[in-house]
């Protein structure tokens, strides 16, 4: 057993107890936790295939920014964790025997009859100087332009989508209305008039 | 040496876990959206297997978008999921029965 193949089942372990910690625990922050154990361990898994930038952009996107969006909620909704755990026992047994016949018949798929070593050989590892990010940057910006520039897009929906949905209108809001503003007219919207009685300077001393 | 069989056999793994996460959970929205990250995660996990053995960048092209798709989202769900909270008091999936379904 080679060195890399002792990590492969080192990480592949941590990742499969770390997605049974995240569908089992009774606290969402927990489960949430934990998902970011498995997405951690699953960069090192794609470092071991020579994915190195899609493993550190796993590492930024998901456990930087989408899990702490997720702990953010998780903490912000204040949720009756008893209702939430009702049926857990009863599916308990219809959820093993789905999952466990699910992973038996796609290992009867995937499994090393027609997926081991001698259909698929293990590819000479890349150079030295060889770099993932480059290879990766020239496809996506020469190739893939339009499926990059439709994401961008996707992205942007998203975030249209997310501040729309959540913005409110506040009462104390001091904000004003640009309608009104350019609707204003000249006389009496603007300035206005009050009689007063005249009045002397005061010299300053 | 490690076969890509092993790489395809710890993504159905993935999967299945998460496909039971999503029976036994079936009353927190929360879990359910934890648990179809997952689900992507083991496909992405087959992408770059497969990508790496048969030597075509193409797979982790595909990763790519499939990051940032699931990126958008788990935005708009949990944005939704805020706006529910904030009319419903609950994000109970059983108490979430407007629509009469």
């Amino acid at each position: 057993m080679t060195f890399e193949k002792f990590l492969f089942y080192v990480f592949a372990t941590i990742l499969v107890l770390s997605a049974t910690m995240v569908i089992t625990r009774r606290n969402p922050v927990h489960s949430a936790l934990f998902l970011v154990l498995a997405f951690f361990t699953s960069a090192f898994l794609w470092m071991l295939l020579e994915a190195e930038f899609l493993a550190i952009v796993l590492v930024l996107v998901y456990v930087g920014a989408v899990m702490v969006l997720f702990l953010f909620v998780v903490m912000m909704l204040d949720t009756d964790l008893a209702a939430m755990r009702a049926g857990f026992v009863k599916m308990l047994p219809v959820g093993l025997v789905v999952a466990g016949l699910m992973a038996f018949e796609m290992f009867l798929v995937v499994g090393p009859k027609y997926f081991g070593l001698d259909k698929f050989a293990m590819p000479a590892p890349h150079p030295a100087d060889y770099s993932n990010t480059e290879e990766l940057g020239e496809v996506l910006y020469t190739v893939y332009m339009y499926p990059v520039e439709v994401a961008s897009v996707i992205l942007l929906v998203g975030i249209i989508a997310a501040i729309g949905l959540t913005m409110r209108k506040r009462p104390d809001n001091k904000s004003l209305d640009p309608s009104v503003q350019v609707r204003v007219t000249k006389g009496p919207d603007r300035i206005r008039m009050i009689k007063m009685e005249s009045e002397i300077k005061q010299e300053a001393k | 040496m490690i076969a890509l069989s092993d790489y395809l056999t710890l993504g159905a793994i993935l999967f299945s876990l998460s496909v039971a996460g999503i029976f036994l959970n079936r009353k927190n929205i929360i879990i359910i959206l934890m648990c179809v990250e997952l689900m992507l995660l083991a496909v992405n996990m087959n992408f770059v297997a497969f990508s790496r053995f048969l030597d075509d960048s193409a797979g982790q092209v595909f990763v790519f978008f499939i990051l940032t798709v699931a990126a958008a989202e788990a935005a708009i769900g949990l944005a939704i999921l805020v706006v529910l909270f904030r009319n419903r008091r609950t994000i109970n999936v059983a108490d979430l029965d407007t629509l009469k379904g």
